[in-house]
């Protein structure tokens, strides 16, 4: 199965019902990605396909033959997001983490709150409120791209 | 006291320690951690809530499975925490539905799974009991009695009763339970997502009959806690050790949702009733005050739970005859336990809620009732505790009134389709009554070349301790934030700093930190830790936990200073009813808390906005469906929690009255914010003109109320 990851080519050998979640932790040893729920409910597992925020747990890896995923670990060009989410508090226990600035990547520049609350509203955090994820995510949107981790 | 210094460290919001790691993935949590060799293991669990197994059958082909059951046991077959009542594996009898009975470890994971589908387990099943009411089994009983309630009552000119019911609560941290036990010569390994590393090892050792020195446990990047990785972790790390000894492999157990939905503890469910005498002008005469807690099919730490509940059932409110009796029963259900709070928010909605009733009969307005009542410094509560200086149940009132206009704005709701509610409540920091000194908790500083590494047995879940650790021996030391590491919580590494519950990780801990750089400033005289380490070799300096002389608690009479200190905290709540639906939208809470010091502005108010929205799902959403002893809704699709779309607006307002025993005069924050929402929320639906006594206050329950003519 071939499909671009973070940028590279990569061919696994994988059954194609396999889940990507579990293709991208077991066989490309990409662990960043997370499992909440398996079920599609938490967006933990939260990476892109060909752009998209898509849930991991609920893909076959078949699905993505041919396509770019991207996963935590490859998402280069969003630095002033993840800084953000140190500087105000968007990441507690860090285990939605991932998931949520995959999710936020997909914004465009200086979402509302509005338009942050419905891109976030399938990844769950049980630490924060959310009020510090959107606090980041704002302020990530007012800095754009390229700050310094 | 003198003057404070102006702090550089203590007080700023500094990078976490954890925070890089964690927005890069490169956080190992424990589904994270492999190992050559690896086996998955798996649970069979009960499928009845009370009766005998008859007979085990494993109809698949065992080759190449490890198999564990209760005969596999070394040690004593026992979860030891406090009462050492429930069974690490099933005997015989079982006494709640998922309760663990045999354990399976293989190398592939679907081949376990098919395993699992083919393990037949017959009972001879027994009637069982599920209404705490009923319960013919009673865990703890605890009495509370100051005044006498006779004259209490002879004082008053109205008495006002009530009855109020608080639900089951999951914690659903977002990462499940799981955990690997690797053999190791004559003892294991165990690492784990858990929040009380001494906690485990203690269990470890009991089941394996091991001595300490042969059982490591390690806590690894945990994925939230809220109390619910305090006790269960030990259940599960037995497991997984049970299966590593037999099988020699390392073997790692990590529960999928629905297992840890349907298997682990939550939240006591209650019933609290209320007789409260009055005098007209609004003071309280009497309180007595009857909590009933469901503690499920074993002891686990109920005993505790009870505690804190009564402890905290009369509320922040003074009062000179007051009763409190509480109890803590056995019905066949999964285990509740620890969850943030920890039987405060459940009492503390039944109170606040009965002030609203109290204030409605009396025609006074919420504030002014609690305004009459409020513990004042010099105060005593319940127990016979005076109070002290940092007694702020009065300045978070008025400040949350004032900030939100609260008189005015509910005037003008009023008619509208929108409640504003309040809630007044506090909560103890620490360890209950003798339980720090019976801790003896201690913290350890060790110089490094490039400054100190503190070595604490306290978990980092999420609240940021590692943070503010690092944060005071940083100040006191005088040394750049950057030169304090800190060591992993790994039993080999760290002395038994207690377990990381009951908001005493920064005020206790961080207390013991406190004194540990303070002596090491002493040693080092002006030299850098490079110099000091050329000149005179290691130093490394340990405290252990010491009583401030002043507080006293005698456990047999329940009486005296039940906790070292005290946060304090009022919500205001305000709701939106949709009248159609009976659907309920939070729309904005405030919350104003005194938390002594605050040592990190972004993570304490990030600890107030996370406990608050848990809260708001206590109190609208949050629904445990228990059917025959089962959770019938054990899935993330049908146990909601509050997601973006739901959660209102939460500002948060931070004061401080430094406390004299904490570091920089830091208390608790944790659990504080736990207590107040739901009966903040009850009491704005209660000015939109429901009658809510139960929560949480689902479209069904609000329509229920409007037909029984007590809503709008
Ligand atoms: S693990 Fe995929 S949505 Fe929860
Ligand atoms: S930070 Fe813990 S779940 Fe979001």
């Amino acid at each position: 199965m071939r499909f671009t990851l973070n940028g590279k080519v990569v061919n696994v050998r994988a059954h194609p019902m396999k889940r990507l979640l579990d293709v991208l932790r077991e066989d490309c040893h990409l662990t960043g990605t997370k499992e909440g729920c398996g079920e599609g409910e938490c967006g933990a597992c939260t990476v892109l396909v060909n752009g998209a925020a898509v849930t991991s747990c609920l893909v076959p890896v078949g699905q993505v033959r041919g396509a770019r995923v991207t996963t935590i670990e490859g998402l280069k060009r969003h630095r002033a997001l993840q800084e953000a989410f140190v500087s105000e508090g968007g990441a507690q226990c860090g285990i939605c983490t991932p998931g949520m600035i995959m999710t936020a990547s997909t914004l465009g520049p200086s979402p509302s709150l509005d338009e942050i609350r419905s891109a976030l509203a399938g990844n769950l955090c049980r630490c924060t409120g959310y009020g510090g994820i959107y606090r980041a995510v704002q302020r990530a949107g007012k800095k754009k791209h390229g700050g310094r981790l | 006291m003198t003057a404070p210094r102006a702090l550089r460290i203590v007080g700023k919001s500094v990078p976490r320690k954890d925070g890089l790691a964690k927005v890069t993935g490169l956080a190992a949590y424990i589904d994270d951690l492999t190992y050559p060799g690896l086996l998955y293991g798996t649970t069979i669990r009960s499928t009845i809530p009370c009766g005998e197994i008859a007979s085990i059958h494993l109809d698949f082909d065992t080759t190449g499975f490890t198999i564990v059951d209760v005969r596999d046991i070394p040690g004593r077959n026992v979860v030891a925490l406090i009462d050492d009542d429930q069974p690490c594996l099933v005997e015989r009898e079982v006494r709640h539905y998922a309760e663990p009975i045999l354990l399976l470890a293989h190398e592939d994971r679907e081949r376990l799974l098919e395993a699992r589908a083919k393990t037949r387990i017959e009972y001879r099943p027994a009637t069982p009991v599920f209404d705490p009411e009923r319960s013919p089994k009673v865990f703890k009983r605890l009495a509370i009695d100051k005044g006498s309630l006779d004259e209490g009552f002879a004082l008053a000119d109205v008495v006002v009763e009530g009855e109020y019911r608080v639900p089951h609560q999951e914690q659903l941290y977002i990462e499940p339970n799981g955990m690997l036990a690797i053999p190791a010569e004559n003892g294991v390994t165990v690492h784990g997502s858990l929040q009380c590393p001494y906690y485990v090892q203690r269990a470890l050792r009991v089941v394996l009959g091991l001595p300490a020195h042969r059982v490591r446990v390690v806590q690894v990047e945990t994925g939230g806690g809220f109390g619910g990785k305090e006790e269960y972790p030990s259940m599960l790390a037995c497991h997984a050790a049970l299966l590593a000894l037999k099988a020699r492999r390392p073997v790692k157990m990590v529960y999928d949702r629905i297992e840890d939905l349907e298997a682990t503890t939550k939240r006591h469910p209650g019933v609290i009733r209320h007789r409260t005498g009055v005098t007209r002008d609004g003071r309280l005469a009497a309180m007595d005050i009857d909590v009933l807690l469901d503690g499920g099919a074993y002891a686990t730490l109920s005993a505790v739970v009870l505690s804190r509940g009564v402890l905290h059932a009369t509320g922040p409110y003074r009062c000179d005859h007051v009763r409190v009796r509480g109890r803590v029963v056995m019905t066949h259900t999964p285990p509740n336990g620890a969850f943030r709070g920890f039987g405060a928010p459940q009492t503390q909605f039944a109170v606040e809620v009965q002030m609203d009733r109290i204030a409605e009969t009396l025609g006074l307005d919420p504030v002014t009732l609690r305004e009459r009542n409020a513990l004042r410094a010099g105060d005593t509560t319940a127990t016979g505790q005076r109070l002290g200086r940092d007694t702020s149940a009065l300045r978070v009132l008025r400040e949350a009134v004032r900030r939100t206009d609260f008189r005015r704005r509910r005037r003008a709701l009023a008619g509208t389709n929108r409640g504003l509610g309040l809630s007044l409540f506090f909560h103890g920091a620490g360890f209950t009554g003798a339980g720090e000194v019976k801790l003896a908790s201690k913290a350890t500083l060790e110089l490094v070349e490039r400054g100190v590494r503190v070595r604490v047995a306290s978990a980092e879940i999420g609240q940021g301790s590692r943070t503010v650790h690092a944060q005071i021996v940083a100040e006191t030391l005088g040394l750049p934030y950057d030169a304090v590491e800190i060591a992993q919580a790994d039993t080999d590494q760290v002395p038994d700093s207690g377990p990381t519950v009951a908001s005493r990780t920064a005020m206790v801990v961080g207390g013991l930190l406190q004194r540990c750089a303070a002596e090491m400033k002493t040693r080092l005289a002006g030299l850098t830790p490079r110099q000091y380490l050329k000149a005179h070799g290691p130093l490394s300096v340990t405290k252990e936990y010491r009583k401030p002389p002043e507080i006293e608690w005698d456990e047999e009479a329940y009486r005296g200073d039940a906790y070292g200190t005290y946060g304090w905290a009022c919500d205001v709540a305000e709701v939106e009813l949709d009248p159609d639906t009976c659907e309920v939208r939070p729309v904005r809470v405030t919350a104003v808390a005194e938390l002594g010091r605050v040592l990190h502005p972004v993570m304490a108010r990030g600890q107030i906005e996370g406990g608050t929205l848990q809260a708001v799902g206590y109190a609208l959403v949050e629904q445990v469906v228990m059917r025959d002893g089962r959770m019938a809704n054990a899935q993330l699709a049908n146990y909601l929690i509050p997601t973006t779309r739901d959660t209102p607006a939460i500002d948060v307002v931070l004061l401080e009255r430094p406390y004299r025993h904490g570091p920089f005069g830091a208390k608790g924050v944790g659990e504080l914010p736990m207590d107040g929402p739901a009966p903040a929320i009850a009491n704005a639906l209660r000015h939109l003109g429901f009658d809510v006594r139960e929560i949480p206050a689902t479209p069904e329950r609000l329509m229920e109320l409007t037909r029984k003519g007590k809503g709008l």
